[in-house]
């Protein structure tokens, strides 16, 4: 457990430090997913140990997201000047995002049950 | 070498130096929460944010402790979300020969949903309004935090106000967004987790997380791809806009 917890540590710190160095407009976090991810292709399995530290980080997510939460108090004063515009533009455009993008995948999906033709050459190994 | 402790006070202010009572606060609050939200059935609207966020807003506006106060020892918590970032790689792992097989289609709703997003911010702020920091600030709002912020101060935004809209944005779609998708057909659950991830970053997946592990994966991937379309997307269309 420990070694996965490390592991995971060292993808992130991997992804912080390539993300600054480069400029890239990703989050270390979540090029450290990436790193992950490529690791357990080229052992293709997830070591038990793994499994455990993953599930016991992932179980309390929204946990994680209390403490920077609790932030959006400090601009209270701010949202309340603008309320309406603000809480529109989040209604109607967090719910059309959502719509969009679940909506595409599941009609082009659905439409081909056969993958498209490039996407079929890269899932050659 | 500490002396003993005097009086009430002198405990309050030792307590309030060490990162103990913040994290005690935050996961009382968050247990408490999550008993309320099984208890009620799972109603949106007592999302365990929602109460979390109730609870600790409430402790903290009534013992008069600042954000910053408090944020110096909930911080220990909140590192956690950059491993459970990484984390989701096993998830995704577990996904990959689905999400191989509809690349196409996961290329083309990521940027669908992020131009939708960027478009439909655009036309509200235009219609009611709002002043050209506001409308910077909320244009990333489905991207998660740290690149959304790094986003709106490359456009000259707010990025402490863009972290406030993403989290009201992640907390909207993680509650009654499964419903909205459910209203508007999308019944697949890869395809429900990959909107909920696309709309509301890490919120959503917790969410997605909660319903199936397939769709916490497309959920962990879309709010990854996300990030990246907009990034790059966001900053061309305000380049050519204003």
């Amino acid at each position: 457990m420990l070694a996965a917890v490390t592991a995971i540590f060292a993808c992130q710190l991997a992804g912080e430090s390539i993300a600054a160095a480069l400029g890239l407009p990703l989050p270390g976090p979540v090029l450290g997913m990436v790193f992950l991810f490529a690791f357990l292709v080229l052992r293709s399995a997830v070591p038990e140990a793994l499994e455990r530290a993953s599930s016991s980080l992932l179980s309390h997510l929204t946990l994680l997201f209390v403490p920077a939460s609790v932030g959006v108090m400090v601009h209270v004063g701010r949202i309340e000047k603008d309320i309406v515009v603000i809480l529109a533009a989040i209604v109607v455009s967090t719910f059309a995002t959502m719509i969009a993008a679940g909506w595409t995948l599941q009609a082009l999906t659905r439409g081909s049950r056969k993958p498209p033709a490039d996407a079929a050459v890269e899932a050659q190994p | 070498m500490s002396e003993p402790l005097a009086g009430l006070g002198d405990i309050w202010a030792y307590l309030a130096a060490s990162p103990l009572l913040a994290l005690t606060l935050t996961l009382a609050a968050y247990l408490v929460a999550l008993a309320v939200y099984r208890r009620s059935g799972q109603l949106a609207v007592l999302h365990p944010l929602i109460v979390s966020l109730a609870i600790v807003v409430g402790v903290l506006v009534a013992t008069g402790t600042t954000y910053d106060t408090y944020f110096e020892g909930a911080k220990f918590i909140h590192f956690l979300l950059g491993p459970a970032t990484v984390a989701l790689a096993v998830p995704l792992y577990r996904q990959w020969d689905r999400i191989r097989r509809r690349a196409l289609a996961i290329a083309v709703g990521v940027v669908a949903g992020s131009l939708t997003g960027i478009a439909t911010t655009l036309t509200c702020a235009e219609l009611l309004g709002a002043d050209h920091e506001v409308l910077t600030s909320l244009a990333p709002k489905s991207v998660t935090t740290p690149v959304a912020m790094g986003i709106v101060e490359k456009l000259g935004g707010l990025p402490s106000l863009a972290a406030a809209f993403v989290l009201i944005t992640g907390v909207l779609g993680a509650t009654v967004g499964p419903v909205v998708l459910t209203l508007a057909g999308v019944t697949d659950e890869r395809a429900r987790g990959f909107g909920l991830g696309t709309a509301a970053h890490g919120l959503g997946t917790a969410r997605a997380l909660g319903e199936s592990e397939a769709g916490g994966a497309f959920a962990g991937l879309a709010m990854g791809l996300n990030a990246l379309v907009t990034a790059i997307l966001l900053p061309l269309i305000w380049a050519f806009l204003f």
